[in-house]
């Protein structure tokens, strides 16, 4: 048995790690929906999920299981193997995309065999990442169409048209980063983001070589937005605006599904912006001389996040409260403890710069979706044909410009 | 091995969504068998070592014209297709004759005897892609820049409505 | 191992079934598909034979064909709104003003 593990190790390696990687995804994809409940209703002056479980952390799992359980009606008159499928295709593709993002630079075993962490690594897998970009407009133009009735198809043109307009400008942004790392593959980015300048400031992408890449990274992100349909751009799921857009007469597995897709290509973009704009896992202090300290600010984080949990949990206003959260904080502070050993520190490095920077990028999300305005149709396709586009061209042309005078 | 079997599911793949392709009623259900031809072609190159251009195939053509495709047909809202008058001659002469020639043909490729010959392990085939694109063939590059173009105007000026009618 | 042949083969059936579905379809937008899948089955040969004889020019013609099968449906797409437009109908048997 073991030897048919031995023979078989890549097979095996990568299943082990792609289902570890879509319960991480989909629990991610739940909490995220509660993050964003929670910082939007802070936004708007408002406490947001309150009720279910102490602070509302049982609230996806209500939304879970009223999802289950809704009644799923098909509308008269819809084409149902289109129907069935727009909801699979959206949610498959963006699970598909985390799996070609590095987590880490460090190699872990898995039956006998060193394995990177991430699914894989493709030398061509930004490439990849956007093809599944591009194949992700289906979903949404399917959708509308299949509906079979106005709202969805006026909203899922308008959603496709968009997404498709963006597409141009988000490949176009991060052309000058392919060319000062000069390769495809996202290790191979970060890799090269390694190392200081001027001795305090990180040399990656966004502040590094011959042209720090500012205009393309705000290009990036901003397309990014409109092409995920989040607000400021998302005139064509708004509810005030088209009912409900493409997703209109989706209702219980099929909307989660759709909504479950929507957050994991944040995800993605996010991840995707902090490989390649911020040098991904890169910590932005060095590991060695005078500051070697640096290298238990994880442990410090999850142990000040495990006492401030105790803390809170110890005055909470429900008994249930009371209990549950300062167990979270005890458990929490036993991760920082365990994050601190030197046998764990050195594999807790990489993916606790990742994810905070991840972090970052989803509360600038969700803050930009609290804060700024709904752009006009008409507005936002000329923002991006006439406005990011030419910008995200010039970058090139600049980047170039600066990598041949560097390299004279 | 697995190149075999990946071979031969691909092929499978791409030639049952090219009947579908065909016996299709409604264009959308079409369209789609279409792009599910390109993704198993994209697979095809993949097998045979051209990363890149598995890539570039499924970002403009499964990503950008088949989306065409599909806001046309959307847009102009076609339906299925009505019964028209087959041609009995093409169905009795014609389908025979097809199987004799895919018959032919797989005689042919059963002698055939040239086998895959190993990649080379070149650097990056985008590098090389790349400069003989930008060097050998610079001048064709930049005559499809203008096609187009052409190709831009060409559509607008075909499908804008005339501002007299509504 | 595969031999070449078996993509040659490959390419030419697709082919076929392209060209059955242009003779055969009646309405424009699947005719015009079927003109695609050819495009994709003489595509699938040449990268084949780019491998084969390991010379890259191939692919470079490959990419070449895709280019201008994009400018080719943008026009062409725009060709068949206005047929929509002006003659109410997406059959080829209809557009038949100049038949004689």
């Amino acid at each position: 048995m073991s030897d048919f593990l031995a023979q078989h190790s890549l097979l095996f390696s990568s299943v082990v790690k792609a289902a570890i990687l879509i319960l991480m995804a989909l629990t991610a994809l739940a909490y995220l929906t509660w993050f964003e409940r929670k910082v939007v209703a802070h936004i708007q002056s408002r406490w947001g999920p309150y009720r279910a479980g102490p602070h509302g952390l049982l609230q996806p799992l209500a939304d879970g299981v009223k999802f289950i359980t809704k009644e799923d009606p098909m509308p008269l008159g819809v084409d149902k193997f289109v129907f069935l499928l727009a909801p699979f295709l959206a949610l498959s593709l963006a699970l598909t995309a985390l799996g070609l993002i590095p987590f880490g630079p460090q190699t872990i075993t898995l039956f006998g065999r060193a394995t990177p962490l991430g699914i894989t690594d493709l030398n061509l897998g930004l490439l990849f990442l956007f093809a599944l970009t591009s194949l992700g407009v289906y979903g949404v133009a399917l959708a509308g169409w299949a509906s079979n009735s106005k709202y969805p198809l006026l909203g899922g043109l308008r959603s496709s048209a968009q997404m498709v307009s963006y597409e141009l400008s988000l490949t176009l942004s991060i052309v000058g980063v392919l060319l000062m790392a000069g390769s495809f593959s996202l290790r191979d980015i970060i890799n090269a983001q390694q190392g200081w300048q001027l001795h305090f400031l990180p040399r990656w992408n966004i502040f590094a070589g011959p042209l720090p890449q500012l205009l393309g990274f705000f290009c990036y992100f901003t397309s990014a937005i409109a092409e995920t349909n989040r607000a400021p751009f998302d005139l064509a799921e708004a509810e005030q605006e088209l009912v409900g857009g493409f997703h209109t007469e989706y209702s219980s597995m099929k909307f989660a599904m759709f909504f479950m897709a929507e957050y994991g290509n944040m995800i993605t973009v996010s991840c995707l912006a902090t490989i390649l704009f911020f040098g991904g896992w890169l910590s932005p202090f060095p590991g060695m001389g005078g500051w070697a300290w640096t290298r238990f600010i994880p442990a410090v984080v999850f142990l000040i996040a495990g006492i401030s949990l105790i803390i809170d949990g110890i005055r909470y206003t429900t008994i249930y409260g009371r209990i549950v959260l300062p167990i979270l904080g005890l458990v929490l502070c036993g991760v920082g403890a365990l994050v601190a050993m030197p046998f764990a520190s050195s594999y807790a490095q990489g993916p606790f710069w990742f994810l905070t920077k991840v972090l970052i990028f989803l509360f600038i999300y969700v803050w930009v979706r609290g804060t700024l305005p709904r752009l006009r149709y008409d507005q936002l396709m000329g923002l991006g044909w006439k406005v990011l586009l030419p910008v995200s061209l010039a970058n090139v042309v600049l980047t170039s410009l600066a990598l041949l005078v560097a390299h004279r | 091995m697995i190149v075999t079997i990946l071979f031969f599911a691909l092929a499978l793949i791409a030639i049952s969504g090219a009947v579908s392709l065909i016996l299709q009623r409604h264009p959308i259900h079409s369209a789609l068998s279409l792009i599910v031809v390109m993704v198993a072609i994209a697979g095809l190159y993949l097998l045979l070592g051209a990363q890149f251009i598995a890539a570039v195939q499924i970002i403009v053509y499964g990503g950008a014209i088949m989306v065409l495709f599909v806001f046309v047909i959307m847009l102009l809202n076609a339906g299925a297709e009505e019964r028209t008058n087959f041609s009995r001659m093409a169905a009795y002469v014609g389908l025979p004759l097809a199987v004799v020639l895919a018959a032919g043909m797989a005689w042919w490729a059963s002698t055939g005897s040239q086998s895959l010959p190993t990649l080379s392990g070149e650097v990056t085939q985008t590098h090389a892609l790349a400069m003989m694109l930008f060097q050998e063939y610079a001048f064709p590059f930049e005559l499809t820049s203008i096609l187009v173009l052409i190709a831009i105007l060409g559509a607008l000026t075909l499908a804008k409505r005339e501002s007299g009618q509504e | 191992m595969v031999p070449i042949s078996y993509f040659i083969v490959l390419s030419a059936v697709l082919f076929g079934l392209g060209v059955i579905g242009f003779l055969f379809r009646r309405n424009i937008i699947t005719m015009f598909m079927s003109i695609e899948l050819m495009l994709n089955a003489v595509n699938l040969a040449f990268v084949a034979f780019s491998r084969a004889f390991s010379q890259l020019q191939g692919q470079i013609f490959v990419f070449f064909v895709i280019v201008v099968a994009a400018a080719e449906a943008a026009v062409g797409l725009a060709i068949v709104i206005l047929i929509a437009r002006n003659r109410q109908t997406l059959n080829v048997e209809r557009v038949n003003l100049l038949k004689l």
